[in-house]
């Protein structure tokens, strides 16, 4: 039976960010936290393929006690059970000790019930880094495929996955053994609404909680600050620039504005390239 | 007497190269230059060293020398003509163990952000994503200069400064164009080392790539284009970008977006400027109907000349655009395509 590992990451929703307009502060006040979307779009195409295969879908998720509400927003996706990471001795966790957290949490997984294809978003919207999902594949050793926008087969029975990853460049078309790691792109699938049974499933759901005391095994030296070779050493903010001039059309009408344009890009060496690559 | 080696990945597709590798040869150089009297205290080396991967690529390690690099490791395998994650990281990690290099620098390109989690994580070392300053410094505790990692946090509000104390390499990603290309030496004199690492038959079945699919719109390069004209919620809807093509056109420049703009379908992402779009530094940049949001402002600001078009006066594109105009792009605009026609004509 096929089996899905999906990792989500609670995110705020950086989309509703503001900055104090008097402090250039980040207002953290009223920003609601969602699923990471990336994630989101990642568990919707588990969940499309648990249905065509008739499978289950397992989410994990490290953070805080209040990623409960996101692990219950995936069981109102169609996911079977959900897995919060959870201690206070993971914080401060950079991608390294992450990495290393979330793969001993998955191999525990592994043991009782293999798992044939793990899902992650490309990366969060609140660090953008990127490196969580490559890692976790690998210290698990498996092959990942990052960038994937569709997936075109699954084969069980040869253990065969067939996917669709975006570059810069071009489409790959890929085939990779299985077990193997994808990260996702938004268009691996839509997400759909809820049906009632787990609309109701999820309202009551109460996640298993993972922690140091258990049920797996985290070396102290590789979780949380201990475990992250990378440290804030400092923070800034970045230097205010110097405003360039502006000009008013209502003042003086889009010609002189043009002109004054014009004339700027002269004294900066551009008119040229301006007027058409100095033909 | 020891090496100090700062590695840059030489990105390649295909025999082409991607010039965020040349930007990083000179970030490298910068920041050897930074440990140079300290080095020669200690009567040590310090070294420049791009690390290449590919099959019939000896072209682009000699290109390397000429950017700056004092040796190009070149590992020329035929598992290795196409990037696939698992041949590359392995390749790597083992070129890493026995050079043992001191900093890393990988293009935060889609390539090379598969690959440089991929490569920390087998290195069991730190990385850090998508700098945008670096520089070689002194940190309390430590015996010797530091590489200092500084990335923009939530939408480019925060400067985050990251160290690596205690594990080597010190791994960092950065996006193309957010350094200058440095000038190249056809005199400059370097050596090209060449490598044998076994890739192991289990690695190389694991993926294969069975097709590349061209799109038309995907080849969209706006990270290199000398002009680009972006536009932002302003436009009002879709088709202002039509506008935004014919002004493009006539300077012979590509068409940009908002992530806004992106968000609503408005135009495909491959346009998209910003920290979760592109970082250009184009000659000229002209941002129409875009408010300035910080997340796209560190995606464009390092963009030689500035013209901002929008009809608030406050909005913060102003704070850094050279030409300020405010006014209605749907005015602007179209005089703006008339003049530069009449420019031309004049000039013909």
């Amino acid at each position: 039976m096929f089996h899905a590992l999906v990792a989500v990451k609670q995110v705020p929703d950086t989309t509703n960010i503001r900055i104090d307009p008097d402090t250039g502060n980040l207002v953290r006040e009223g920003v609601p936290a969602i699923m990471n979307p990336y994630d989101a779009h990642a568990l919707a195409a588990a969940v499309m393929w648990k249905k065509k295969l008739n499978g289950h879908v397992t989410v994990i998720s490290m953070g805080p006690p209040s990623f409960v509400a996101t692990l219950r927003e995936a069981i109102e996706m169609g996911a079977d059970r959900a897995i919060l990471i959870s201690d206070r001795k993971f914080a401060g966790a950079d991608t390294l000790a992450t990495s290393y957290t979330l793969s001993q949490a998955i191999k525990a997984i592994n043991e009782e019930d293999p798992i044939d294809l793990l899902f992650f978003g490309k990366q969060a919207i609140d660090g953008d880094t990127a490196q969580v999902g490559p890692g976790v594949a690998v210290r698990l050793d498996v092959p990942v495929v990052t960038y994937v926008v569709n997936i075109r087969a699954i084969d069980l029975d040869d253990r065969t996955v067939v996917v669709e990853r975006r570059t810069e460049r071009w489409t790959e078309v890929i085939e990779s053994s299985m077990p193997a790691l994808l990260t996702c792109e938004k268009e691996i699938a839509d997400i759909p609404f809820a049906p009632l049974p787990d609309l109701i499933k999820s309202l009551r759901y109460e996640p298993e909680v993972w922690s140091t005391a258990g049920p797996v095994e985290f070396d102290a030296d590789q979780i949380g600050v201990r475990g992250s070779p990378t440290i804030v050493y400092k923070m800034g903010t970045p230097p205010p620039p110097e405003p360039g001039e502006k000009i008013n059309v209502r003042e003086v009408g889009v010609e002189a504005a043009l002109d004054f344009a014009f004339e700027k890009a002269a004294e900066a060496g551009v008119l040229d390239t301006l007027i058409g690559g100095a033909r | 007497m020891t090496a100090r080696r700062f590695w840059v990945f030489m990105e390649q597709e295909g025999g082409v190269v991607h010039p965020v590798s040349w930007e990083l040869l000179g970030v490298a150089r910068d920041l050897a230059s930074q440990v140079a009297d300290e080095a020669a205290e200690s009567g040590d080396e310090v070294w420049v060293e791009g690390i290449l991967l590919g099959h019939n690529v000896r072209g682009i390690a000699e290109q390397a020398i000429g950017y700056g690099a004092d040796r190009v490791y070149l590992v020329d395998d035929p598992a290795l003509e196409h990037y696939r994650n698992c041949p590359y990281y392995l390749t790597i990690t083992a070129l890493a163990r026995k050079y043992e290099p001191e900093v890393f620098l990988i293009g935060a390109t889609t390539l090379g952000r598969d690959l440089a989690g991929a490569v920390a994580t087998s290195l069991r070392t730190g990385l850090t994503a998508d700098c945008t300053k670096l520089e070689m410094g002194e940190v309390r505790g430590a015996n010797r200069k530091l590489l200092l990692a500084t990335r923009p946090a939530f939408g480019g509000n925060i400067l985050a400064t990251i160290v690596c104390r205690r594990h080597l390499p010190q791994m960092s990603s950065v996006r193309p164009r957010v350094f200058p290309t440095p000038p190249f030496d056809p005199e400059a004199k370097g050596e090209i080392i060449e490598e044998t690492v076994d890739i192991s038959e289990e690695a190389d079945a694991r993926a294969c790539i069975l097709e590349f699919i061209h799109a038309k719109d995907e080849t969209l390069d706006i990270e290199y284009s000398d002009v680009i004209v972006a536009g932002g919620r302003g436009l009002g809807g879709p088709e202002g970008f039509k506008l935004l093509q014919e002004l493009a056109d006539e300077i012979g420049g590509v068409v940009g977006a908002s992530r806004p703009c992106v968000d609503a379908g408005w135009i495909s992402y491959s346009h998209q400027v910003g920290q979760t779009g592109k970082t250009v530094r184009p000659k000229i940049y002209i941002a129409a109907g875009i408010s300035g949001a910080l997340q796209h402002k560190v995606g464009m600001q390092n963009s030689d000349f500035i013209i901002a078009i929008n009809t608030d006066p406050d909005a913060p594109i102003f704070d850094i655009a050279d030409v300020g105009i405010v006014g209605d792009l749907y005015q602007v605009i179209p005089a703006m395509i008339q003049e530069i026609r009449a420019r031309k004509e004049a000039h013909a």
